[in-house]
């Protein structure tokens, strides 16, 4: 447990100070109390509100360890958000709604796996297509309108409460955990930080880089595929032009606010949860604490590059290692060590 | 023939078919009418797409313009609005900042060692972050001098050349003599090529890498100046995606992602490309505007695997003993 | 003497790269300087370019002390360097890779009529009128590129030439191109330092020769006053003590797998290959004569394009590494930096890597089993680490190279190939490594050690086989082992060969 914990730590500390920081402003920010049998409170609201870049950073991170990116997931969260709206509408019922929704993810996720495994093209390439093209496939599906519906099954995964707790926390909660588990139960996890740090070695030792880069691919697409639905079924229609709009960036920001490199190798999935909070929380205590909304994204540009600093092999070899050593994450090797 | 020249020819095939289409189903899209709205409409993408070209060809990408763009009006605005200065000063200040604002994060991605990607993207929430704190709405500019640079020449058969048409046509011009015809451009390239070479051969990495991003913080403010005589006015939202879009066409323009090869003219075409996409579904009428972004990702996919297809072929020919 | 180096020492943490090495190189002299992997060779050249700072020592060009601090001031002083992969860029012209910095330019653009006629003067004089300087150089062959690399180290440098194993992928054809235009430039009054592990283009082109081995100078000699028998005693050597065979000629078991005819085109001829339950195959050769590539093609890194693998059961995959991994074989790479280890994972996963990896995803092995596997090696191997989760990027070269062992034992394979398993690794663990293979063989595992130390290969092996050109030329058995034959082998030309030089 401690070795975890101290992965854990920069991120968990980041995290509370950024809480006691709102708090200080607006003191009622942790009141949670319940209210027509449902959680209310802004605390509340950063669990829920933040669910669809927390569900992005579950795949991103799998992806991001493979030292791959998907700038598409914003695009695919649309493309399912629009398909499960459009099979509700068309009256096909929650289950194959829901269905359908899922498939397509998958399918986003398959179409850009091949494209990098199979085809050997950069991830950011690779992925940059369905980013482009992914909306306008949204949009055919709604037909450029926004695809409303009312359906109480559906739009409970988006507005619904389970044991008085909003339903996109639980999704997201228990998609972080199921994940989780999937990677570290199973060899998945170790399999993935091998081909991410050196894939010809892992190659070698008979990895199959090929199959697992498209599975993290399709995991990522997935969880695009959870969101779009969430943001969905909460909005009770599917928006093509807007679902995810650069969510794509906020779900990267939060996989690095989480400590894995963007050189891929070491990962977690649960800091990158944290990070997903972390921006979230910054995000509502801005609006909360009167602030103008703009800061936010002159914080989020501060934070990128004090990551960055933090992560630079060029800046700070020793502090990257020892950084490394201490959370046992992926700090890039300095290059020159690397060839010598 | 090179084989570097070949998605550039793909470009201007596909270019021309894509007219000759066009002009068959509907034959007033062949007028000078047509011909001077593309130019005037695609005046602003096409411009921070040259910049986005020369970043591309030295195998960067800089995700920050579509922001600056946005901050460059709201910019140009604010000032016009609240201060006396007469436009042109407030351009060079512009300008000023914008290519301050690239250079800097030129010495960042060069400095810290790491990806352009996530450099630009701090760069992109800073500029949209800015453009926010002067102001959340659209703010129209009436200045007497923006009716002079709301300038046009009417064409033979009814068309307007705009000034700003004008100024997209000369920064391509400039454009293509500063990556093929400077030793800047030849280090842009060596750059693009591999960054361990370039180094062995001479060139200044550091100082380089800073000047290609400046230019391009530079077009884009030249862009956002454009795009504020467009729409006469600067909005904090406006141009959201323009990166993607700008990235798009100089993918379609031939420019090969990854950086060391690529034409600054195929940019152009691949400007002009989707502008004939956009043209063609408004002229049709029955067709929804997603069909825009739908063949606009078909036409990467399209240009990445001929990319792709022409490199392997390239390394198979030369591994194989003759 | 145009170029003259004294005592020139470097170290790196942990090694020792050059020790009062010197070196001397005349005008209108081709200089060759040999040596195996890590003998010193690459560090000498990247002190003399610039690339590292010396430790200590004199190099003086032209009577005058230097000391380049880059590659750049290196060409400025005179020193040009040509590389095995060509150092320029291919995605652009052959014009202006030669004029590369340089390029003639008015009112600040450059003029591309009189770059291309810059261009085609530089070429002048090396035979290749037939390249139109304004084609990209991605779109020549190797050879050409290797030459217009020469042509723009000499134009810049002009005194010095240094060609950093620049036929390693030519043909015969292009080499002796190459060798043209090197003898060419030596008339003009060059130095040239020439570097290959090609014995017989040493003979064909150099005027004198220099041997380095483990970061020291062994000798320097007129080529025409050696021969191969005594080059090879130079390069390989250790002392030569008469190294005392392990053991008479195993009895051996029975035949474990047979390969028939397996090659692959452009690296290894194709050979037939016995292998025999609890035997020791060595494979002794120059580098790059085919030792390692012999290795890639039977573990399906490269995998073979002709002839078939068997054994009892029938015929074998060895399509990639993974089929050959199901095959129950085993391969610890030369290089364990960039193909063996994974730096940032622990002991433990790297221990375990394999094993998972043929296992499957969804059958992780459990920790506590991952756990007593590591402490298992971590004991077998003396693997020097503070525990199992220390990361493998943090131990030292002898200790990563027992993890990447350790990861193959586990393994249990029937078939471990061993690429150098004890370069660049202290004294005792080499010792011990020598004692596990041992112990292996006796347990009834295959073992192909491939090495440059002629005393492991006798001291280990039950025969040797020697590979050179790409061929496996011939193979002694028991009695036959020793260092004398095995150098004879290694030297020994063929007329085909004596066509090629």
């Amino acid at each position: 447990m401690t070795p975890r914990l101290r992965r854990l730590a920069p991120q968990l500390l980041t995290l509370i100070a950024v809480i006691a920081l709102v708090t200080a402003y607006f003191p009622s920010f942790l009141s949670v109390e319940l209210s027509d049998g449902r959680l209310v409170g802004s605390a509340i609201d950063v669990l829920k509100r933040g669910a669809p870049v927390a569900l992005l950073a579950v795949g991103m991170t799998l992806v991001i360890a493979t030292r791959g990116i998907d700038l598409s997931v914003g695009a695919v969260m649309a493309i399912c958000g629009a398909a499960s709206a459009w099979a509700i509408t068309s009256g096909y019922g929650l289950a194959p709604a829901l269905a359908i929704g899922l498939g397509a993810g998958v399918l986003c996720g398959l179409w850009n796996g091949l494209l990098v495994a199979v085809f050997g093209i950069q991830p950011i390439v690779a992925t940059l297509i369905l980013m482009v093209g992914g909306r306008g496939i949204a949009q055919m599906i709604t037909e450029g309108r926004i695809l409303t519906f009312s359906h109480e099954g559906f739009a409970f995964f988006g507005a619904g409460n389970v044991l008085a707790v909003p339903t996109p926390i639980v999704i997201w909660i228990c998609t972080g955990i199921a994940f989780g588990l999937l990677v570290r139960r199973t060899a998945l996890g170790l399999l993935i930080e091998s081909i991410g740090i050196n894939r010809p070695a892992s190659a070698l030792a008979g990895v199959n880089a090929r199959v697992l880069l498209i599975a993290v691919y399709v995991a990522s697409g997935l969880c695009a595929a959870i969101a779009g639905i969430i943001v969905t079924a909460d909005i009770r229609g599917a928006d093509a032009n807007n679902v995810g709009l650069w969510l794509e960036l906020d779900a990267i920001l939060a996989v690095v606010i989480g400590g894995t490199s963007l050189l891929g190798g070491r990962f977690s999935i649960a800091a990158s949860l944290l990070g997903a909070l972390i921006i979230q929380t910054i995000d509502t205590g801005i609006l909360l604490a009167g602030f103008p909304s703009e800061f936010n994204l002159v914080i989020k540009a501060g934070l990128v590059v004090v990551i960055l600093v933090l992560q630079s092999p060029k800046l700070s070899p020793q502090l990257s290692r020892r950084l490394k050593r201490a959370r046992g994450t992926g700090a890039p090797r300095d290059p020159k060590e690397a060839t010598e | 023939m090179n084989a570097r020249i070949l998605p550039l020819y793909a470009t201007i095939v596909i270019f021309l078919i894509a007219y000759l289409i066009c002009y068959i189903q509907f034959p007033a899209m062949l007028s000078t009418r047509v011909v001077g709205n593309l130019l005037t409409d695609n005046a602003y993408l096409g411009i921070v797409a040259v910049g986005m070209t020369v970043v591309i060809l030295s195998g960067g990408i800089d995700l920050s313009v579509g922001s600056v763009i946005a901050f460059s009006g709201v910019f140009v605005a604010v000032m016009l609005r609240d201060t006396d200065l007469h436009p042109l000063i407030v351009f060079a200040l512009l300008l000023g900042i914008t290519t301050g604002f690239g250079a800097a994060m030129g010495a960042l991605i060069h400095g810290l060692a790491m990806p352009a990607f996530i450099v630009t993207l701090a760069g992109m929430f800073l500029a949209r972050g800015a453009a926010y704190m002067l102001t959340i709405d659209s703010v129209p500019i009436d200045h007497a001098f923006y009716d002079v640079l709301d300038a046009y020449y009417r064409m033979p058969g009814g068309g307007r050349l705009t000034l700003i048409g004008v100024v997209m046509l000369v920064t391509v011009f400039a454009g293509m003599i500063i990556a093929h015809r400077t030793r800047f451009g030849t280090s842009v390239f060596a750059l693009g090529g591999g960054e361990h070479t370039a180094r062995l051969m001479g060139v200044s990495v550091g100082l380089t890498t800073v000047k290609i991003y400046a230019f391009s913080g530079f077009m884009a403010g030249l862009s956002g100046i454009v795009f504020s005589v467009y729409t006469g006015s600067g909005y904090p939202l406006a141009t959201v995606g323009t990166e993607l879009t700008a990235i798009a066409t100089v993918v379609i323009g031939g420019t090969i992602l990854t950086g060391g090869s690529g034409y600054v003219f195929g940019t152009l075409i691949g400007v002009l490309t989707m502008g004939l996409i956009q043209t063609y579904i408004v002229f049709d009428g029955s067709l929804s505007s997603w069909w825009t972004k739908i063949v606009i990702g078909l036409l990467l996919l399209l240009f990445i695997l001929l990319q792709k297809g022409l490199l392997t072929l390239g390394q198979r020919q030369r591994s194989s003993p003759t | 003497m145009l170029l003259t180096v004294r005592d020139l020492t470097k170290t790196f943490p942990g090694t020792l790269a050059l020790d009062n090495v010197r070196l001397d190189l005349a005008a209108g002299e081709v200089h060759a300087l040999l040596g195996e992997n890590g003998a010193g060779k690459s560090t000498l050249i990247k002190c003399l370019t610039g690339v590292h700072a010396r430790d200590s020592g004199h190099i003086e060009l032209d009577g005058q002390p230097i000391s380049p601090t880059s590659t750049h001031d290196a060409q400025e002083l005179g020193i040009g360097t040509v590389y095995q992969e060509v150092n320029l860029l291919p995605n652009l012209t052959v014009a202006e890779n030669l004029t590369f910095g340089r390029q003639p330019t008015r009112l600040g653009l450059v003029s591309g009529r009189r770059m291309r006629a810059d261009a085609e003067e530089m070429l002048a004089g090396y035979g290749l009128d037939q390249v139109n300087v304004s084609r990209e150089l991605g779109s020549y062959s190797v050879a050409v590129q290797q030459i217009v690399a020469i042509a723009r180290a000499v134009a810049l440098s002009g005194k010095v030439l240094i060609l950093d194993e620049p036929t390693a992928s030519l043909d015969a054809r292009e080499t002796e191109t190459l060798f043209k235009v090197v003898r060419d430039l030596r008339e003009r009054g060059l130095g040239i330092i020439f570097i290959s592990h090609f014995l017989d283009q040493v003979f064909s082109l150099s005027d004198r020769l220099t041997v380095l081995r483990n970061g020291r100078h062994i000798v320097t000699e007129k080529t025409p006053e050696t021969n191969r028998v005594e080059l090879i005693h130079h390069m390989l050597g250790h002392e030569l003590v008469a190294a005392e065979h392990r053991h008479a000629a195993r009895k051996g078991g029975a035949n474990l797998l047979s390969f028939k005819g397996v090659g692959r085109r452009g690296k290894i001829e194709p050979f037939d290959l016995d292998v025999r339950a609890g035997e020791v195959i060595g494979l002794a050769g120059l580098l790059g004569s085919g030792r390692t590539e012999t290795a890639d093609v039977l573990f399906g890194r490269t995998p073979a394009d002709q002839g078939e693998a068997t054994d009892d059961a029938g015929k074998l995959n060895l399509s990639t590494p993974r089929t050959a991994i199901a095959e129950g074989f085993g391969y610890a790479p030369e290089d364990r930096k960039t193909d063996g280890i994974v730096a940032d994972l622990s002991v433990r996963e790297n221990i375990a890597l394999a094993f998972q990896a043929r296992r499957g995803w969804a059958n992780p092995i459990p920790q506590a089993e991952q756990k007593r596997l590591a402490e298992d090696y971590i004991r077998k191997l003396d693997i020097r680490t503070s525990s199992a989760e220390k990361a493998v990027g943090d131990l030292s070269g002898g200790n990563q190279q027992k993890v990447v062992l350790a990861r193959w034992l586990a393994m249990n394979p029937r078939f471990l190939i061993l690429d150098e398993p004890t370069r660049g690794i202290d004294v005792g663990a080499h010792a011990e490594i020598l004692k596990l293979i041992g112990e292996l063989t006796d347990q009834g595992m295959s073992i192909l050690l491939i090495s440059s130390e002629f005393d492991e290969l006798i001291a280990a092996s039950d025969r040797i086989i020697v590979v050179r050109d790409r061929h496996h030329v011939s193979q002694l058995v028991g009695e036959e082992i020793d260092t004398d034959r095995i150098i004879n082998a290694i030297a020994a030309r063929d007329d085909a060969e004596r066509a090629m030089s």
